[in-house]
């Protein structure tokens, strides 16, 4: 991209909290459903009915706003968002327009080292919509599926403060990282409980003025955002140099053709004819509330990151990594607790689990594997029962079955042999069949020892003890 | 007197004595309707059946010697705006026509718990938008008093079924003067409860932030027991309020000695019907006898107040209407020759043709009320007006227990007669509709005739001042007596007969449950 090119990105998020029951009635909050069997008269929007706000989702909502460092407004309301689409039953999305619960906040996001605070505009509470489920093309029929109708939402908007599609995928990990950490969402982006839309402009660099911008939707991945903001920053830069005109569009990203496509121009903007819903009245927020909120509010990322380092002694890029999601946290600190060497078992997860979660393509907290499976593994290796090697294979064994690593171990014959009776046989069959290398080591060729120690090795299938063999193979020679 | 001239509470009574079954009341109710109503046509959906099985089980328990509910077995009506489980609620409207709801209404609920008989659903206008019951999609109901004029509206079906012996009771609706105004146009007492002091839930809304729920009845006895049925908190309404409900019979001394009444001179002015004015101040006059101070005071924004209206509730409606589109239930519209429409060719054709001409008025006021560009100028200067009328309200009510005012401006008016001027029928609403912007109660009780039919006299009160209202209402009822008397069921014009029994005969096939 050209240098001469200023990106300015700003992001708007949606997730949907995962509160037991729905926003305003008390259907179940549940994906995966029968289509149209979470639903009550109330989230069909059938005539005569009126929402209750569920308490749980004002507390997450102010949770959410707390960990992002907002304001917590004492006076709030919920407006009607009017717009006709069958997915919607109402024809109006319950939502909050001038009075947002959550306002100026900020996330602070590393990048590179360093660290930019991103500004949070706004944090609010709305109901999503339903599905619609298009019949076969040419059947001219689409279903609608109201089980979302009602799910509680909230949008976090972010101020146009991003400035490369990397920083905007940075921003999107600690967001949703954090609202793990809160515990509010699944954040599940192929669940659509986490979605995304962009907004991009771009300026010459050291310009202050905000170009008509472009909304890019339909990413469904991190990666599909930052990809989708680059194409789009090229494309936007390309318009800058030639000289031409930016409209004010909404985009789809093509995540096949890596590029983003006009879906609608903005010039004549819907008018949502926002008021404020009679059916629901305003929010008084006590400060005491408030202050029960804050008071249960887990460790965040950035303080649990500064107490890795500090407690464990870990270097910064392991605490990074391990506290980059509350579960791995968790996971970790659950396999020191049992008094491990700290770096040794942040090796372990940050390399070996890590590893095979991502080639399993699964969620830490869905491995079978366990930290007390780790922590006897670990014990097995300082008690010299098992190799470092072994021990690898074990692991991925564990992770794979879910075995202790003990019936592992016993059920393979993986028992590393110390005993110095039961590998003399085997050193001494190894000398006898080299003579030649022996005699290399006797002139001082170090090289000839390593050989040596692994033909007693593959004759154990890994097994012996390899200082024991070292030991073993001096003294005969 | 006959048993379908009695009250809810001289029927109680009679149930309670052992002197009548409530299947042999729930007979003569039904034999009244099945005689009148094809005159008065307040029914939309008669559930015969369903009362008949009521009235049956009530029986049977009272036999028992089961301790009931005291208007238990009497029967009941309801405006066709409440959401009855199982039985169509259409809400006086084509869109709804074949719409039946999954749940009861809170209200419909509670009174079933207590007994209630239901004989079925009431007729409106549509979605409750207008004053005289024209506004219907399926047909006019008449003033029982005189056949040839509107019985009010938009509750002109609970009314005249009240004033006609076609129900002891029945619950209304008002929006903006609803319950109030077709009560003072069939001679008996309706009241518009507090906002809040009754649950909206299944209540079809019209504008959320003015509907109310409330007793539609022959005399104020009747109208404080229902009120103890049907008012209290109910957590499945976000704007129900959380107060106790006290026993609105205990308010019923006769004693009103002492008690301030307020006169706002702005409430007699132009437009003013003079047969009305002249027995309102006779009423006022009764009240002063009986040792209430009346005074004459003012109600400085009564001028903005119809205005104001016509802006938030065409509004609010917009909204709460855009739910009718013939995606999900209702009227769907379908092309004419068999083909197919696209999505917005759906919606479009359905509202055009589901919605009548009053409705789709009020939703292209309320959708422009809103719009970006004008909603400062009009829905916002709205809720500013609205403020300021809650204020007028307030500064009297340091100086009075109770406002007092006609409640319609005209006595029944001929059908037809207002139906091409919307101007003049939303008039009708003039004195009625500051106490929804208020959130106030109000109580229309008849309070005499003006050539031969009935006027209403209108108390207003401070929120949750229902006792003061029933107590003033109570003691002037006693003393006048005309809510002992009973339409005459005839006409005063002349050639409307045939044209009656020709749409009596096009309504019998809706009028069964389904």
């Amino acid at each position: 991209m050209n240098d001469g090119c200023e990106v300015v990105i700003g992001l708007e998020v949606h997730v949907e909290l995962h509160t037991r029951t729905k926003a305003f009635c008390s259907c179940p909050n549940e994906f995966g459903s029968e289509p149209n069997t979470n639903v009550c008269p109330v989230c069909m929007g059938l005539p005569g009915v009126l929402p209750v706000l569920n308490q749980a989702v004002l507390e997450s909502a102010i949770r959410t706003g707390l960990a992002f460092n907002c304001e917590i407004a004492s006076f709030s309301k919920f407006d009607r968002k009017n717009y006709y689409y069958p997915d919607l039953p109402k024809n109006y999305q319950v939502s909050q327009y001038d009075l947002p619960l959550c306002r100026q906040g900020y996330l602070d996001v590393e990048m590179d080292g360093a660290t930019r605070r991103i500004g949070i505009t706004r944090v609010h509470m709305e109901e999503d919509a339903g599905k619609l489920v298009h019949g076969p093309v040419g059947s001219g029929y689409s279903l609608v599926d109201t089980n979302r109708c009602g799910v509680p939402l909230l949008e976090i908007v972010s101020e146009p403060d991003l400035r490369t599609p990397e920083e905007a995928r940075a921003y999107l990990e600690k967001l949703k990282a954090i609202l793990e950490y809160i515990d509010v969402s699944d954040c599940k982006m192929e669940e659509g409980s986490l979605r995304c839309d962009a907004n991009i402009s771009i300026r010459p660099a050291g310009s202050t003025v905000l170009n008509p911008k472009s909304e890019v939707k339909n990413m469904n991945s991190f990666r599909a955002v930052q990809h989708a903001l680059a194409a789009e920053a090229e494309r936007l830069c390309a318009i800058l140099e030639e000289g031409d005109q930016f409209i004010l569009e909404t985009r789809a990203w093509d995540e096949v053709a890596g590029v983003t496509v006009q879906m609608r121009i903005k010039e004549e903007a819907s008018d949502y004819r926002y008021f404020p819903d009679p059916d629901l009245v305003p929010l008084v927020i006590s400060p005491d509330l408030v202050a029960q909120v804050r008071s249960a509010l887990p460790e965040l990322p950035s303080a649990r990151r500064q107490r890795f380092m500090a407690d464990y002694g870990l270097p910064a890029y392991d605490a990074g990594v391990l506290t980059g999601s509350r579960p791995l946290a968790d996971f970790y600190e659950a396999c020191v607790g049992a008094s491990h060497d700290s770096k040794t078992v942040s090796n372990w997860v940050m390399g070996e689990f890590l590893r095979l979660l991502k080639a399993h393509n699964l969620e830490v907290e869905q491995a079978r594997l366990t930290p007390s499976h780790l922590v006897e593994m670990l014990q097995l290796i300082d008690r010299g029962d098992i190799s470092g090697k072994i021990a690898k294979a074990v692991f991925e064994e564990m992770f794979i079955s879910g075995s202790r690593p003990r019936e592992i171990v016993e059920a393979r014959g993986l028992a590393q042999i110390s005993d110095a009776g039961a590998l003399s046989a085997v050193v001494q069959q190894v000398l006898d069949e080299n003579p030649v290398v022996v005699e290399d080591y006797r002139k001082g060729k170090e090289k000839a020892m390593a050989f040596l120690v692994g033909q007693v090795m593959k004759a154990t299938r890994g097994q012996a003890n390899p200082q024991l063999v070292n030991k073993l193979i001096r003294e005969r020679c | 007197m006959e048993i379908y001239d009695l009250t809810a509470h001289e029927l109680a009574d009679l149930l309670r004595r052992g002197e009548m079954t409530s299947v042999e009341i729930a007979g003569a109710i039904f034999r009244r309707i099945h005689d009148v109503d094809g005159d008065v046509q307040a029914y939309v959906t008669i559930t015969e059946d369903q009362a008949m099985e009521t009235a049956r089980k009530i029986d049977g328990e009272r036999l028992q010697g089961r301790d009931l509910p005291y208007l238990a077995g009497v029967p009941a009506g309801l405006k066709d705006v409440l959401c009855t489980r199982g039985i169509r609620t259409t809400c006086g409207s084509r869109m709804l026509e074949h719409f039946v709801p999954p749940y009861d209404a809170t209200v419909v609920a509670k009174l079933s718990a207590s007994g209630a008989v239901f004989t079925g659903k009431l007729n409106m206008d549509e979605f409750a938008m207008g004053s005289s019951t024209e506004n219907s999609a399926f047909f006019p109901t008449r003033n029982p008093w005189d056949l040839g004029c509107v019985p009010g509206g938009s509750s002109g079906g609970p009314a005249a079924a009240v004033a006609a012996g076609e129900a002891p009771y029945a619950l209304g609706t008002d929006t903006g003067g609803s319950i109030r105004q077709p009560a003072s146009l069939c001679g008996i007492v309706g009241l518009k409860p507090t906002y809040g002091l009754v649950s909206r839930y299944g209540l079809v809304a019209f504008a959320s932030s003015l509907d109310q729920v409330g007793p539609m009845t022959k005399d104020v006895r009747d109208c404080a027991l229902v009120l103890n049925l049907i008012a209290g908190h109910d957590p499945l309404d976000s704007t129900s309020a959380p107060v106790p409900v006290p026993d609105y019979t205990s308010f019923l001394t006769g004693e009103i000695r002492g008690l301030r009444v307020g006169v706002p001179r702005e409430f007699f002015g132009d437009g003013l019907d003079a047969g009305v004015s002249a027995v309102v101040k006779d009423s006022l006059a009764k009240l002063a006898e009986l040792g209430a101070i009346v005074e004459e005071c003012s109600f400085s924004h009564a001028e903005y107040a119809l205005p104001c209206y016509y802006l938030i509730a065409p509004a609010e409606a917009s909204s709460n209407l855009a739910r009718y589109d013939g995606v999900h239930y209702g009227y769907r519209a379908m092309p004419p020759d068999g083909g197919e429409y696209d999505l917005m060719e759906m919606y479009m054709n359905t509202r055009s043709q589901g919605f009548g001409a009053e409705v789709k008025r009020r939703i292209m006021l309320g959708t422009y009320a809103l719009s970006s560009g004008y909603y400062d100028a009009y829905y916002l200067k709205a809720l500013k007006l609205r403020t300021l009328i809650r204020d007028d309200f307030s500064r009297l009510f340091e100086q009075f227990d109770a406002i007092a005012s006609p409640t319609s401006p005209t006595p029944p008016f001929r059908l037809g007669e207002k139906s091409n001027d919307p101007l003049s029928m939303y008039l009708s609403d003039v004195y009625t509709i500051p106490v929804n912007l208020a959130g106030i109660p109000g109580i229309s009780v008849p309070c005499g005739f003006t050539d031969g039919l009935p006027v209403g006299l209108q108390l207003m009160g401070p929120v949750f001042s229902e006792g003061t209202l029933l107590r003033i209402a109570y003691a002037f009822e006693q003393h006048t007596g005309h809510h002992r008397a009973r339409a005459p069921l005839g006409c005063s014009g002349s050639g409307e007969s045939g044209a009656r029994q020709a749409e009596t005969a096009g309504r019998q096939g809706r009028r069964d449950a389904p």
